[in-house]
């Protein structure tokens, strides 16, 4: 028996490959597994090359794999495209009617069912996905009853007839390719899994749920890939909870918007991909200098311009750190799991309240769109901290008097009251400002309130600012990386340890303000430093060299083809290496 | 009940003298006392320009924001807590070229926000160039030979828009300025309300006096029925935009906060921010 497997299904868009894919990994993480997903897409809506792969284990996987053991296939592009990733011995399930062929070089077992034929004859070719899927799912020998129920769950609304239809389907599917298999493979037999369900969602999902948790109860957003499905979320779930979610024209208004409510004391968030950033940057400089909370999701995409809106990449780390103009205030932090997705959220909203500033929380769009198990989100540790909110009453305003809105504090962070508050009236500009908020040249002042707001956040550290996933004083290398790319590197360490080959691997998970004392330590004690990133200018390992040297220790491994790393590369990068 | 005075503070605008804005202010502080407003209760969220500059100029919450986006700020403020009045304002720049998408945006969603653009057919504080409220053959600094450009008619977009409060009117009049603004603060709805408001410094074309010449009081019409979308698109057009009142008012139609799904009544600021372990229990069941 084995302990983890590889499945991919692949067509042309629009074809169901979603939807049986959805209905596969349900039906998995019913029976315990975990699972790590990967999609593969355009940008066209029908019609191109698209496949979903799933990784399927009895412990937890944060990856995808390098290889492949099963492929379903709706066409011959399918298996052309991805038979030289199934390993030695792997299974091709593929419609009998195109009549498919394995592709010179790959030695794996074909099934060609009728797929077609077979949905056909229960009355729509549409069905097709579920007589693939039965194959597979009985391929692989697991209990039917638990993948009809997946099938019940997705079809139940249209009613039993049409349930019951897809049901037969499957089992006509199951029944064929267990006749050609004789049986359910062997090889392919998983351990049972531990029969807890996990939570099993996408990093988008994870990220509304956060905000939820964290007290957003408004969003503006226009709509960008691979970000909506933040929108799509809440707009189903804030109104029950009184909020709302507003479409705008355009990422200009989203944020301004996002400003606008914020300043009127509602947490409210927006969120984009690379060329909706672009475009909020003068908001952001204007959150900045008003001290007005802002939480922006950034759901790094390929760039630049359109660049590759499907495809992985961790490339604007510059644009969210240098990319308003002027100098101000801000927090950039990037997630690298899904349940940092959740955590941060509820972490962005407090800090955005309490330092007063725009926070921005970057993902990457296999963290965004990559569906995976998720650890308990555990409801004890959210809190809500509103910072230096007034509450109450406040006393009387002398004569042509305004409440000290940007007062000079030890710290920085000022009082805040929201509007409709009696004796809080003040005044908030983007234009330069005295304690008050009235527009002031005095060069004294200046100085002063550049001081503060930028103070503010000297001591601003997230939690977990720099993860450390595994210390070795005598390392040979050290891994550093940001976003998703962590499991992958500890999916690659396992290989080396078992060569002997002695690695640490830390995440920065703090952007800006960069937690240099944090990171440090490690860097020192490293015999060679690896940072890996998915771009091809090496931004995070130029802010390690920016902020804290080490360039001759420091090698980078860049990937900017628009893929994730694969475990085997990281692999071979540093046994290159040493 | 407050006062008009009570929204005045000591802040010395910084506008010209004999600018046109000055009575602009003057009516939002009268209109907000005489529909019974604290200043507590109103926010003005205004662009960037000589005109943005209205929010600090008057005793009331306020948000001088940036270049063309009063609109998107003033909607959030509205959304965050709709038991304020809010009032949007900026010049036309601000509102007709640089932020036009918002304005017509903003018309459409039809949040109960009043925004008074204080039209001077010019950029004030870069000192001289064409607006898309310029007239055509107009002499600026950016259109030396005269603008070659069609007139904006921000009338004609708002009614196309689907507006549900349209009106103009000129700084000199002050009284039916001033009643405007308080028909568009009680109107529940996205409210516009262009106002002739000369630039003495820059625009020597279009000055009061030409204003007086050129302009038709609605009152003159005692037939007029504002409650016409055809008649009122009929007189924007036989006056080619230059005529004052209201033009164009829909009572029928509700506002966005009225239509969106579960929006409750008391300001979403005030919410409850916590969700209970139920709550969040039945949230993540969705993703088992
Ligand atoms: C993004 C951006 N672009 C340009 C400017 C410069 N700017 C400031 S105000 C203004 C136009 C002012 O004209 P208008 O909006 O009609 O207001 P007025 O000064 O006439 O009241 C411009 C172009 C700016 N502040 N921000
Ligand atoms: S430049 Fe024109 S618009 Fe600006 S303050 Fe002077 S008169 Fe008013």
């Amino acid at each position: 028996m084995i302990s983890q497997l590889s499945w991919k299904i692949g067509g042309q868009q629009g074809e169901g490959v979603e939807s049986t894919d959805r209905i596969f990994s349900t039906a998995l993480n019913r029976l315990g597994y975990y699972l790590y997903g990967y999609r593969h897409f355009s940008s066209r809506i029908k019609g191109g090359h698209t496949n979903n792969k799933i990784r399927i284990s009895t412990s937890p996987i944060r990856a995808i794999s390098d290889d492949l053991d099963i492929l379903v296939a709706f066409d011959q592009e399918t298996i052309d495209l991805n038979a030289k990733e199934l390993r030695e011995g792997g299974v091709i399930v593929a419609d009998a009617k195109f009549s498919p062929t394995v592709p010179e070089g790959v030695s794996a077992r074909l099934f060609a069912v009728p797929i077609t034929a077979i949905a056909e004859e229960l009355g729509t070719s549409l069905m097709k996905n579920m007589v693939a899927s039965g194959a597979s799912w009985a391929l692989l020998g697991l209990p039917l009853e638990v993948f009809n129920k997946a099938v019940e769950e997705e079809f139940g609304r249209k009613g039993p007839a049409i349930v019951e239809k897809n049901v037969e389907a499957v089992r006509r599917g199951a029944e064929f390719v267990l006749e050609q298999a004789g049986g359910p493979l062997e090889e392919f037999k998983l351990e049972p899994a531990d029969g807890v369900q996990k939570l099993f969602m996408i990093g988008n999902e994870a990220i509304g749920l956060g905000a939820i948790a964290g007290g957003c109860r408004l969003m503006s957003a226009y709509p960008i890939t691979p970000a909506s499905e933040i929108m799509e979320y809440l707009i189903k779930k804030l109104p029950k909870f009184g909020g709302t979610v507003v479409q705008t024209e355009d990422e200009i208004a989203a944020a301004t918007m996002a400003i606008g409510a914020n300043y009127a004391g509602v947490r409210t968030m927006t969120a984009s991909a690379g060329p909706g950033l672009s475009l909020m940057m003068e908001a952001i400089g204007l959150s900045g200098m008003t001290e007005t909370p802002l939480v922006i999701v950034d759901t790094q995409r390929g760039g630049p311009s359109t660049g590759l809106p499907t495809k992985q990449e961790q490339s604007d780390i510059n644009a969210l750190i240098y990319g308003t103009h002027g100098e101000i205030p801000k927090l950039v932090v990037a997630p690298s799991t899904i349940e940092e997705c959740f955590y941060d959220m509820v972490e962005a909203f407090n800090v955005a309240e309490e330092y007063q500033i725009p926070v921005i929380v970057a993902t990457d769009l296999q963290l965004s769109l990559g569906k995976q198990s998720c650890d308990v989100l555990d409801y004890d540790s959210v809190r809500i901290n509103r910072g230096k909110l007034v509450e109450g009453e406040l006393p009387p305003l002398e004569e042509h008097r305004m409440f000290k809105r940007y007062e000079l504090t030890e710290n920085g962070v000022s009082p805040r009251v929201l509007p409709g508050m009696k004796n809080g009236i003040h005044h908030v500009t983007g234009v330069e400002h005295d304690q008050e908020g009235r527009p002031s040249e005095s060069a004294v002042n200046r100085a002063k309130m550049m001081d503060k707001r930028l103070n503010k956040i000297k001591n601003l550290r997230v939690t977990n600012a720099v993860k450390v996933h595994a210390e070795q004083k005598d390392a040979d290398v050290l891994i550093v990386a940001m976003g998703s790319t962590g499991g992958t590197i500890e999916e690659a360490r396992t290989r080396l340890t078992k060569d002997g080959v002695k690695t640490a691997h830390v995440t920065v998970r703090q952007m800006f303000p960069f937690p240099s004392e944090l990171l440090e330590p490690h860097l020192k004690s490293a015999k060679q430093i690896m940072v890996l990133e998915n771009n091809a200018t090496g931004q995070l390992a130029n802010l390690i060299k920016q902020n804290l040297g080490y360039h001759d220790k420091i090698k980078n491994v860049l990937k900017y083809d628009g893929t994730p790393f694969l475990p085997s590369e990281v692999y071979k990068a540093c046994k290159e290496l040493i | 009940m407050a006062t008009f005075k009570e929204f005045r503070n000591n802040v010395k605008p910084n506008w010209c003298p004999g600018c046109g804005d000055f009575s602009v202010q003057a009516a939002i502080q009268r209109a907000a006392a005489n529909v019974g407003l604290e200043p507590e209760q109103l926010a003005v969220i205004s662009g960037i320009g000589c005109s943005g500059r209205i929010s600090g100029y008057i005793n009331a919450y306020g948000l001088h924001g940036i270049h063309g986006r009063a609109l998107p700020i003033a909607q959030g403020v509205k959304l965050a807590n709709r038991e304020l009045t809010v009032i949007a304002s900026g010049g036309d720049g601000d509102g007709f070229a640089i932020g036009m998408g918002h304005t017509v945006h903003a018309i459409r969603r039809n949040l109960d926000v009043t925004y008074i653009v204080m039209d001077n057919q010019i950029y004030g504080l870069t000192k001289g160039q064409t607006s898309p409220r310029s007239a055509e053959g107009f002499k600026t600094k950016s259109t030396p030979e005269g603008s070659i450009e069609h007139t904006l008619s921000p009338l004609e977009i708002a009614m196309s828009a689907g507006a549900t409060f349209v009106a103009q009117s000129f700084s000199s009049d002050l009284k039916q300025l001033t009643t405007l603004i308080e028909e568009g603060i009680k109107h529940k709805g996205f409210s516009l309300i262009n106002v002739f408001s000369p630039c003495v410094t820059f625009n020597k074309v279009n000055t009061y006096d030409w204003f007086k010449e050129n302009i038709v009081n609605l009152e003159q019409f005692p037939d007029y029925d504002s409650s016409n979308r055809i008649a009122a698109m009929n007189k924007i057009m036989e006056t080619h935009g230059m005529l004052t009142g209201l033009i164009y008012q829909d009572k029928s139609r509700k506002s966005y906060e009225d239509l969106a799904v579960g929006f409750k009544e008391q300001g979403l600021a005030k919410q409850k921010l916590e969700l209970s372990r139920e709550q969040f229990d039945k949230l993540l069941a969705e993703f088992k």
